[in-house]
């Protein structure tokens, strides 16, 4: 006979409509940015995220009472909460912004995150964040640990394992870094960033991509939340990387040796 | 007040059905313009339209792709395609909820079939065989027994074919020879079939023979047998493409048969396939314009990275023409092809476009897919890059479920019947 009821876990996976991984990148004339007016979906490591949660659920079975997906942009970023709903979501939240607005930064994102997270506390809170270790886009990297910090909770990023013990409330998460790889213990509630080798992510059946029209998803404006997503980065100017030169050939190791130290590696 | 009559009818139909498309309610003459009901370019998707494409486009690309080559090779569908097929939910596409199925629209079974095509033209015929002839045939002419029995196999994990062509019937397809005799309450089917895909890896056939030949085509039924029945492969197929498909003579000898597995009633197998044939042309097209498109997208990349003369061929005029006009070839078969598809899900008649959709896709895929392999010269003729592939898989296009012949004959029919 337990003390208390076994708690149930509400998972929050935020997700963003980016450019998609097989496209050839071409900088515009302005040199502002990048022509966008190509193929967009939902960021890989987002992907990840979702296929994640879908996989916790299979793993905990019933303990796990809701998997809601968020995104914030552009009319058009309902498609991504839709890919998220036939992978395996329940319900889905879009913090729309004007189809003018800026593309919002990571600190905007993780305080309209934190004001979602809130607002969800009548419902039963939120126990798990899983979301893309960066954006393939802006390769930012920010968003998950910014949050982490303005909620005050643990955050366990470059995620390649995860293991949830739901009555402990906590979780074991293999993270990827530099040296190898790290295992921490952290205490629910928690963010969770995505790393690459965490899973494959399932195609979306035709079955659930049907289903996926019949879940809800509530539309919210940056007001509803008190958040302003206004930029506080200027993009000075965006260049595409100078071509590569030629290399030259040497005759023997010596010159090889000579030649690296000319261009300053002293370490040979 | 015929006019907010017939606004506030096609508003009803805009909510009935997928709410980005409204429908056109005249077919004929030109739509009563109304500023309720816009009307849209021909390439309009709904949302799960688009996403089916998508989730189709990168499973063939994973999944199917890394396999074309040996299936082709040594001429067999891999049975893990199949699984993957039927775990993606793609083999009951527009079979019902209840079934089993996806319950989706007759569109999205056209998309898959091009999906798959532009992959691998052989998984995509097995899919358009299994959909748009077998599981249309139980959906539309079958009893509420004989659905709820055998759709859900069929969506879940049982591979259908459709028997109709035999050695001596192709075109001529009512003139066949199988009999059916009835025993009892069975039947007792003889003869034989050929040119039947899907056969090696089928478990459910619709069979169509001749209970009564006094009758002459009036006395064709259609039957659905399983595999264990009885049904013997006599001979499969060594083809010029689409390889991986199987085509196999198929004997009855002394095949026994439930009375209850009749579809449609007894003599009523010529209307069926009849009928079902004209949707399927649809599902061709769409098999030759995936087909033409997949040769397309592998050849014109190579084009823009090949340099000869210090420029990439691609941008020389003769090959860019060339590339254009294949592009031309592609939108207009892309266009026949799709609306074919809209009218047949708006309930209005088709069989002309349908015909006219098969007949030029095929051509397109021919032309376009002999190009490609030019285009990328002599890399293009090897077999390791897939190009030559499309070529072979093309030709049948122009052959099997109804020979360019016979549609263009249709289609003079439909002309002559209006101008003379």
């Amino acid at each position: 006979m337990r003390a208390s009821a076994v708690r149930l876990l509400n998972i929050l996976v935020p997700v963003k409509r980016s450019v998609d991984y097989a496209v050839k990148i071409r900088v515009n004339p302005q040199q502002t940015g990048v022509d966008l007016n190509v193929k967009h979906s939902m960021n890989p490591f987002d992907e990840i995220a979702v296929e994640e949660a879908t996989l916790l659920r299979k793993r905990l079975g019933d303990a796990v009472k809701s998997i809601k997906a968020v995104t914030i942009g552009p009319p058009k970023s309902a498609e991504t909460l839709r890919t998220a709903l036939a992978m395996g979501a329940d319900s889905a939240i879009h913090v729309e912004l004007p189809e003018s607005a800026p593309a919002p930064e990571p600190l905007g994102v993780a305080q309209a995150l934190r004001a979602i997270i809130r607002r969800e506390q009548d419902s039963g809170g939120v126990d798990i964040v899983i979301m893309g270790k960066q954006a393939i886009d802006d390769d930012a990297g920010q968003t998950g640990q910014m949050l982490a910090g303005l909620l005050d909770w643990g955050q366990a990023t470059f995620a390649s394992k995860v293991d949830v013990d739901v009555d402990a409330k906590t979780a074991t998460v293999m993270r990827e870094i530099d040296g190898g790889s790290e295992e921490i213990r952290c205490r629910l509630p928690l963010v969770i960033t995505t790393d690459l080798r965490l899973n494959v992510p399932r195609y979306a059946s035709l079955p659930a991509i049907m289903k996926a029209k019949k879940k809800p998803i509530e539309k919210l404006t940056a007001a509803d939340l008190g958040v302003d997503f206004s930029p506080r980065l200027e993009t000075l100017k965006v260049t595409e990387p100078p071509t590569r030169v030629g290399g030259g050939k040497v005759e023997s190791v010596d010159e090889l040796v000579a030649k690296l130290k000319e261009a300053g590696f002293t370490a040979v | 007040m015929l006019r907010t009559t017939i606004r506030s009818l096609s508003r009803n139909a805009l909510l009935k059905s997928r709410p980005a498309l409204p429908s056109r309610l005249l077919s004929s003459t030109r739509p009563i313009l109304s500023d309720s009901a816009p009307l849209n370019s021909l390439d309009v998707y709904t949302e799960e339209e688009t996403m089916l494409r998508d989730a189709v486009q990168r499973f063939a690309t994973d999944v199917v792709g890394p396999k074309v080559r040996e299936m082709d090779e040594n001429e067999q569908m891999d049975p893990e395609i199949i699984k993957g097929l039927f775990e993606q939910g793609l083999m009951g596409i527009e079979t019902s909820a209840d079934h089993g199925g996806a319950e989706s629209s007759f569109t999205s079974a056209i998309i898959v079939i091009e999906e798959l095509a532009k992959i691998d033209p052989s998984v995509s015929v097995l899919c358009d065989v299994h959909n748009t002839l077998v599981n249309t045939i139980f959906r539309k002419y079958g009893t509420k027994e004989q659905q709820d029995k055998w759709l859900p196999q069929l969506a879940g994990s049982k591979l259908g074919s459709f028997c109709l062509s035999e050695p001596a019937s192709g075109s001529d397809a009512f003139a066949l020879q199988t009999r059916a005799k009835k025993d009892g309450d069975s039947w007792i089917i003889n003869g034989s079939k050929m040119w039947i895909t899907n056969s090696y890896e089928a478990e459910i056939f619709l069979i169509f023979a001749n209970i009564d030949p006094s009758k002459g085509y009036k006395g064709i039924t259609c039957f659905v047998a399983t595999k264990d029945m009885g049904i013997q492969i006599a001979k499969k197929e060594q083809k010029l493409g689409i390889r991986a498909s199987s085509t196999c003579t198929l004997n009855f000898d002394d095949l026994k048969v439930p009375a209850e597995n009749i579809i449609g009633g007894e003599g009523k197998g010529y209307k069926i396939a009849i009928e079902i044939l004209n949707e399927g042309r649809i599902g061709i097209a769409a098999q030759m314009l995936g087909l033409a498109q997949g040769a397309f997208d592998k050849a014109v990349p190579y084009t823009y990275s090949r340099q000869q003369f210090g420029q990439p061929v691609g941008t020389f005029q003769g090959m860019a023409f060339q590339i254009a006009q294949a592009a031309v070839d592609l939108e207009s078969a892309r266009l026949l092809t799709y609306n074919a598809a809209r009218r047949k899900e708006e309930g209005k008649s088709f069989t002309k476009e349908a015909a006219m959709a098969k007949y030029w896709s095929s051509v397109v895929a021919q032309r376009v897919s002999g190009q490609a392999i030019e285009w990328a010269g002599g890399v293009g003729f090897t077999r390791e890059t897939g190009i030559e592939k499309y070529w072979r898989d093309s030709k049948i296009g122009a052959i099997y479920e109804g020979t360019s012949n016979i549609q263009l004959q249709t289609i003079a029919k439909f002309v002559q019947k209006q101008y003379s």
